[in-house]
């Protein structure tokens, strides 16, 4: 039996052989359906992937109150030289004091802010927060050490991977002091490169660790204060718009996971009732998660769709090629029946011969797609040496991940089209009266 | 010649096949053509039959029907005592790869397969690939002396060399008979006279063989020759020797 099936396997070889180049150019519909299903869905599992990660870097079990800046209200308040918005030290107290089951909540303050030190500059972003902070983010310390109680109202500093190469490119920044607006601040600690996280409270941006520096948010707001000047520019000299926040960010951690999505309904409803405007975002990173997931299963749904398509219109080329075949070898098929050859013989080998086919286009495909890695790095690569700047930031942090799904699916779709499309010509080979196909041609 | 002997009755299994009154009409559009109309006739094991007779007399009719390639409208057409008439199209199959060999006009040999591989392709149909498979086609190609080329391709083969693997083919599951249409019109006299002492030693070792043939030259080296006219037999002698 065995021995037969592989003898049908080989004679289906040896026919397709007889044609190479239609052969080949059949199982190119399959090759290219195959690939592509298994190079899509790594691309798209490689972006959730990462997409995933990055919210789990947010804390499963954390609700994130961040401040907004409103919507331009009224003429009078866009006119307004100083804008005041956003979370206060009130609302931080009255989470801590009213909301059950959470585990403890984070105030922090950020601005953008000009470090000095003689003659070189670093854009930072200065961070107000407490001793919390560090574990928080999962930042970790590469030397010196990181805030503790007792700097509460001291003016020290940690610097962050970037921003210290770029006060102190040569030299060890621990002790030493720089300029933090128009006051000295001691160097405490530097924190390791810490790769950016995903995108919350309604910005676009990725948070970038790398060029932060932290001082504790009571030397913040007694020190550098609430109030902080923008300038801007336009007509003759400069135009200063200040804004007044107070709070910039209140991680809010959950001592039960299943508590998380009614926590932050509380804390909405919270905020609600002392915010006229829509001056802050509740984040549930579980939440993003979740839809994370639901765009995933989307992407992946409309990917097999497409294959399926693709694989389709592979299937219909399949079965114009074999149909051909048939009419060809009409002559063949006569010999064969009067050899003995029974009807469902003919349709074996004729079907055999179709699935060989699309099994074959379907195996080269599915090698193809599992190269996608390294052709993808290398593509890459090459993009990047003739036109650094040409790609975006997206596709040089998408590492593609192959799903096995993928392989055994589009392996499967293959083989199914090759049974589906192959029927037909086969049966009509089969159904050929000997007598007319041994006097064909 | 003398008329072929009818007198002492045969045992059943001495009989190759019996054809009783066949009939084969053919319906075209608004036509209907008779193309055998009443053939009677009983081939025992170990004849060596020519078929002759003008074109369109029902020659390959009456083979195909014999080769079990095709159904008789009426009559009967006994095969080992079974009758074959009436069957189904997996049956006529099975019984076409099992009982019979056919040797074609234009050789039909598969292109994409070489001689070993050609003379092999029967036994695939009967389940028979075994061990002794490859030896027993290797025989039979040193048989019909093409021992020396049986990796070859047919197109790398002449004409009398393709027929000469076409009946290694066609000995290759020990059929009851061997059905031949003209065989031997597409070979040159040198070839044709290779092929008929193919047959004729085949026949000495026992093999039953119905030939149809156009040449009187060869119908001579047939043991009996039968004429058709119009679907009927005509005559039925036997050649002497
Ligand atoms: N499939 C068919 N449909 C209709 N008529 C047919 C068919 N096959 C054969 N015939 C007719 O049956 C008659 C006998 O044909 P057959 O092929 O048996 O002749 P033949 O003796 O083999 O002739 P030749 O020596 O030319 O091969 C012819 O009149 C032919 O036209
Ligand atoms: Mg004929």
């Amino acid at each position: 039996m065995i021995a037969q099936f592989f003898q049908i396997v080989d004679l289906g070889i040896k026919s397709l052989l007889v044609q190479k180049m239609r052969a080949g150019l059949a199982a190119l519909g399959i090759f290219i359906g195959t690939s592509t299903v298994i190079w899509l869905v790594a691309m798209g599992e490689g972006v959730s992937y990462r997409a995933q990660q990055q919210i789990l870097e947010l804390g499963a079990r954390n609700v994130i109150v961040r401040t907004k800046e409103p919507n331009a209200g009224s003429d009078e308040e866009a006119n307004s030289r100083v804008k005041a918005y956003g979370l206060l030290r009130a609302d931080f107290r009255r989470i801590v004091e009213n909301i059950p089951n959470i585990s403890r909540a984070i105030p922090m303050r950020e601005l953008k802010f000009e470090l000095r030190l003689d003659d070189r500059t670093a854009d930072t972003k200065l961070v107000g927060c407490t001793e919390d902070y560090l574990e928080l983010n999962r930042l970790e310390i590469a030397r010196g050490r990181w805030l503790s109680t007792r700097d509460r109202g001291e003016k020290v500093i940690v610097l962050a991977n970037d921003t210290a190469k770029r006060l102190f490119p040569y030299e060890n920044p621990i002790g030493r002091t720089i300029w933090v607006g128009s006051e000295f601040y001691t160097v405490i600690g530097q924190t390791k490169d810490r790769t950016a996280s995903a995108a919350i409270g309604g910005s676009l941006d990725s948070r970038d660790y790398n060029l932060d520096a932290y001082i504790p948010i009571k030397t913040l707001r007694q020190r550098v204060g609430d109030l902080v000047m923008k300038r801007v520019g336009g007509g003759q000299g400069w135009n200063f718009v200040g804004e007044d926040v107070e709070l910039s960010q209140i991680t809010v951690e959950v001592e039960d996971i299943e508590d998380v999505d009614e926590t932050a309904q509380i804390i909405e409803t919270l905020l609600k009732k002392y915010h006229e405007k829509e001056d802050y975002a509740v984040v549930v990173p579980r939440e993003l998660l979740r839809q994370a997931e639901r765009t995933r299963t989307m992407f992946n749904v409309l990917l097999v769709v497409i294959a399926g398509i693709s694989l389709l219109v592979g299937g219909i080329g399949i079965m114009n090629i074999m149909l051909a075949t048939v009419t060809e070898r009409t002559r063949e098929i006569g010999v064969r029946r009067a050899l003995g050859a029974t009807r469902s013989d003919i349709i074996g080998q004729f079907l055999i011969e179709t699935v060989v086919l699309t099994a074959s286009g379907g195996l080269a495909g599915v090698l193809f797609g599992l190269s996608v890695g390294p052709i993808f790095r290398f593509a890459k690569k090459m993009v990047t040496t003739f036109s650094p700047d040409s790609l975006p930031p997206i596709v040089h942090e998408l590492e593609p991940r192959i799903a096995l799904w993928s392989v055994l699916l589009s392996l499967g779709i293959s083989l199914g089209v090759g049974v589906l499309f192959g029927v037909y010509p086969a049966r009509k080979a089969a159904y050929l009266d000997p007598i007319e196909a041994l006097r064909h041609e | 010649m003398i008329r072929a002997q009818q007198s002492d009755q045969p045992k059943a299994e001495q009989f190759a096949f019996r054809v009783q009154d066949l009939r084969r009409t053919y319906f075209m559009k608004g036509e209907t053509v008779h193309a055998l109309r009443g053939v009677t006739f009983d081939v025992l094991v170990g004849e060596y039959i020519a078929i002759m007779g003008p074109s369109g007399s029902g020659k390959s009719t009456l083979l195909n029907v014999l080769g079990c390639l095709d159904r008789p409208t009426s009559g009967s057409y006994l095969l080992a005592g079974d009758d074959v008439a009436k069957i189904n199209d997996y049956q006529l199959s099975r019984i076409r790869g099992r009982r019979i060999g056919f040797v074609f006009q234009s050789y039909n040999l598969l292109q994409q397969l070489n001689v070993l591989e050609n003379i092999k392709v029967p036994l695939q149909y009967q389940g028979l690939i075994g061990k002794d498979a490859n030896a027993k086609c290797r025989e039979l190609a040193e048989l019909v002396g093409l021992g020396s080329r049986i990796y070859h391709r047919p197109t790398e083969l002449s004409g009398g060399q393709q027929q000469r693997v076409a009946i290694a083919r066609s000995l290759v599951n020990d059929p009851y008979f061997i059905l031949a249409d003209e065989a031997t019109g597409n070979l040159d006299s040198k070839t044709t006279d290779e092929v008929l002492e193919l047959f004729e030693s085949l026949n000495a070792s026992g093999k039953t063989i119905v030939m149809i043939t156009h040449e009187d030259e060869v119908a001579a080296r047939a043991k009996r020759v039968i004429r058709l006219r119009d679907g009927v037999i005509e005559s039925d002698e036997r050649n002497e020797k």
